[in-house]
């Protein structure tokens, strides 16, 4: 099956084994493609001593741990046919992923980010209020993930408004007009969990006038590190959003950079949801065999779309648990999760100074 | 403390001092390998044994003030550090590790005891401080010293060096370093004490994560049946490691990434274990650049070798340890015979750790003191 046509089947519409097959199918046909183009990629494969003819499930791919991406340029396709570099959003870390895209993947990408989140919005663009500030798509060719982020989910919006000016400040009249230009609509906002909480709702806070979006839809993702930094729940988030502007319809969206498109949205039960075009598998750290249901580990992604770059199949840095599979009472298909956070930092011993000291 | 007269080294007040402090923290700190070690190293005997391989003694003065910064993970550094400072007769200023750690603790309590009651006279000799970051304090301490011991890595190193020292000063510095281990498979595999050695190289290498400076990185085998004899060794290692280390999972995550990493570059193999708690990465080459790859927690390359020059491209400057098991002096000492640019010190496995105050190929003693010369 051709993605072109794997595309046309409806995102959470398969169960276990009928997903399986189709997956496994794509990732071992990905795996081949990039063994063949990407040197780096083969060296690798060579060296675990894994050949792609002898798997029987997507399971015994293996996964490259996603620092990888900041250390080495891994790229599938000629130079020439490099349309974009995203990098990842890189809020704390210095070294950022870079993730190079030809046209087919990046297309891939946009179709499939609509395929996934049209399922929980409806097909029909809404009025769109972007929590961030344009200047972070400025540079097309080379942005980052945050900037990617914008881009994909604009095809769902009309009368795109950017909430916050260039100096992060949130523009009051602007949005005021937006409330007032789309009263009784429905409105999709749409913006990075950490924008949103420390750039728009504290903002608001601060307010005199409350602004009334009662009507909106939020969809937000990026992670939740800063917030955990700051002792804020997922439950807090969104009871406190509601507060101070009426907005109850809030999804929050697992990604990353490295995959971008196959994005995880949460349904109305708080779950995470794998679509057909990408699955999770959680690890144990002891011999990275895979995890029961309801069993934590580290998250594993899998996705069909990486054709320019090996990022098919990739062991995150994040920790997390499958809670079902098939059965989720929202009637999606598939497996849906929950992610814990980021793995916990080891205080490795040794004789360097493990961290930059001020003398 | 500048105006504080040296001492000669190893004198009968230091070693008296260190005697007691030894009683006292070997019974206070049996709950501590790491301080019952450091007690049993300056013992009297033991400290007066030290004391006879010098034979310049008598015309030997202390240098004067002493900085020590020690390295921030490493509870009982800055305890063996101090000792050196106070036996080649000197005064020291010792900067402990910023974080609290119980050992640290044990050990400045039993210098309060002593300075309190048995050994005032060493008062001014012995100040041990805690400081925030800020090149200030560290600016003053070091334009008071004679000589500045930098622990702590590179970086250290550097942000250290910005803090000038006075014109006759000197620095001694630990920089980044990596150790490497040769085995001698026949000699193992005839070994009656398999599970004695397999303990020792678990100290030399997973006790402090596999990232002190002398723990080994890459393990040579030399000799007939290696196969057989790696077969065995791992298993023991593999078997005591999953009793005894605590594998977090950033730590099975940086490895694998570690071991991609090699294998973007190099042509390596990964020996399939059963789990993560040791990973072995076969390579077909060594030279200088494969220490760019190194990582810790239980991540060893591995080379087979015909004859023992064949360590030498890994013996580069930044080479500090050879441990070995099953060869003899000589063999060892013809390595030296081809110089290589590293290597400071070649000492069986299981002793990787044991502090002597001959490191990183500095001899403390010598280097805390000068010479008098008297015609």
């Amino acid at each position: 099956m051709t993605y072109d046509e794997i595309l046309k089947i409806s995102p959470f519409s398969l169960n276990k084994s009928e997903k399986e097959g189709i997956l496994t199918e794509r990732l071992k046909e990905l795996t081949e493609r990039h063994i063949d183009a990407c040197p780096q990629y083969a060296s690798m494969m060579r060296a675990v001593g894994f050949k792609p003819e002898s798997i029987d499930s997507y399971y015994d791919i293996p996964f490259l741990p996603v620092s990888l991406f900041k250390e080495l340029d891994l790229v599938s396709v000629p130079k020439n046919d490099i349309f974009k570099c995203v990098t990842s959003s890189g809020t704390t870390a210095q070294a950022v992923s870079k993730i190079y895209l030809d046209r087919a993947t990046a297309g891939n990408q946009q179709k499939t980010l609509v395929k996934i989140v049209s399922d929980f919005t409806g097909s029909a663009r809404m009025p769109m209020l972007i929590i961030d500030t344009p200047s972070v798509i400025k540079d097309r060719a080379m942005f980052s993930a945050r900037g990617a982020g914008i881009l994909g989910f604009s095809i769902f919006g009309l009368d795109k408004t950017y909430a916050l000016g260039d100096d992060m400040q949130i523009d009051i009249p602007a949005v005021e007009a937006f409330v007032e230009r789309h009263r009784g609509e429905k409105v999709l906002l749409f913006g990075f969990t950490f924008m949103v909480w420390q750039h728009f709702y504290k903002e608001l806070l601060m307010n005199e006038n409350k602004f009334d979006l009662s009507n909106g839809m939020l969809i937000h993702g990026g992670g939740w590190k800063k917030l955990v930094s700051e002792s804020v729940s997922r439950e807090e988030f969104k009871r406190r959003l509601t507060d101070a502007c009426g907005l109850s319809d809030i999804f929050d969206y697992y990604g990353m950079a490295e995959q971008t498109g196959c994005i995880y949205m949460e349904c109305e039960q708080g779950h995470l949801h794998a679509s057909i075009f990408s699955d999770v598998v959680t690890r144990r750290h002891i011999d990275f065999s895979p995890c029961d249901i309801g069993e934590p580990g580290i998250i594993q992604v899998v996705s069909m779309l990486p054709e320019s770059y090996p990022g098919h199949s990739l062991l995150t840095e994040d920790w997390g648990v499958i809670l079902g599979e098939d059965d989720c009472p929202c009637g999606r298909k598939g497996r849906y999760f929950k992610v814990s956070g980021r793995l916990k930092n080891a205080e490795i011993r040794g004789c360097s100074d493990t961290y930059a000291v001020g003398f | 403390m500048p105006s504080v007269a040296p001492m000669r080294p190893f004198s009968d007040i230091a070693i008296a001092f260190l005697n007691d402090l030894s009683k006292k923290v070997m019974s206070r700190g049996r709950a501590y390998s790491d301080v019952f070690t450091f007690g049993f190293w300056c013992r009297r005997s033991a400290l007066l044994k030290e004391k006879s391989k010098y034979d310049d003694l008598c015309c030997r003065l202390g240098k004067g003030v002493i900085f020590h910064s020690t390295p921030s993970n490493v509870p009982v550094n800055f305890a063996f550090s101090f000792a050196a400072g106070l036996l080649a007769g000197n005064a020291n200023i010792v900067r402990l590790p910023a974080l609290n750690f119980e050992q640290v603790n044990i050990i400045c309590a039993a210098f309060n005891d002593l300075l309190e009651h048995d050994h005032k006279e060493l008062r001014p000799y012995i100040c041990m401080v805690k400081y925030p970051t800020g090149a200030e304090i560290t600016d003053k301490f070091s334009s008071m010293c004679d000589v500045r011991v930098i622990w702590g890595g590179d970086d250290t190193i550097a942000a250290i060096r910005k803090s000038p020292l006075s014109p006759r000063a000197t620095d001694i510095t630990f920089a980044d370093r990596y150790s490497i281990a040769v085995i001698d498979a026949p000699a193992y595999l005839a070994s009656e004490d398999k599970d004695k050695l397999a303990r020792n190289f678990y100290n030399d290498t997973y006790f402090s994560d596999q990232n002190a400076c002398t723990s080994p990185r890459i393990i040579f085998w030399i000799g007939e049946e290696k196969e057989s004899a790696k077969k065995i060794f791992w298993k023991n290692i593999h078997d005591l490691a999953k009793k005894n280390y605590a594998l977090a999972p950033v730590q099975s995550v940086g490895k694998l990434a570690a071991f991609y990493r090699a294998a973007a570059e190099r042509n390596v193999r990964l020996e399939k274990g059963e789990d993560c708690y040791v990973t072995r990465v076969n390579v077909d080459s060594i030279d200088e650049d494969l220490m760019r790859f190194k990582y810790n927690s239980g991540f060893f390359f591995e080379y087979d070798i015909s004859a023992l020059d064949d360590i030498l491209p890994a013996c580069a400057g930044r080479c500090q340890t050879l441990t070995y098991y099953g060869l003899t002096r000589e063999r060892l000492t013809k390595l030296l015979a081809c110089p290589p640019r590293g290597v400071d010190r070649i000492v069986p496995i299981g002793t990787s750790m044991d502090f002597s105050l001959v490191w990183d190929g500095y001899d403390l003693i010598r280097g805390l003191s000068r010479k008098v010369s008297i015609i």
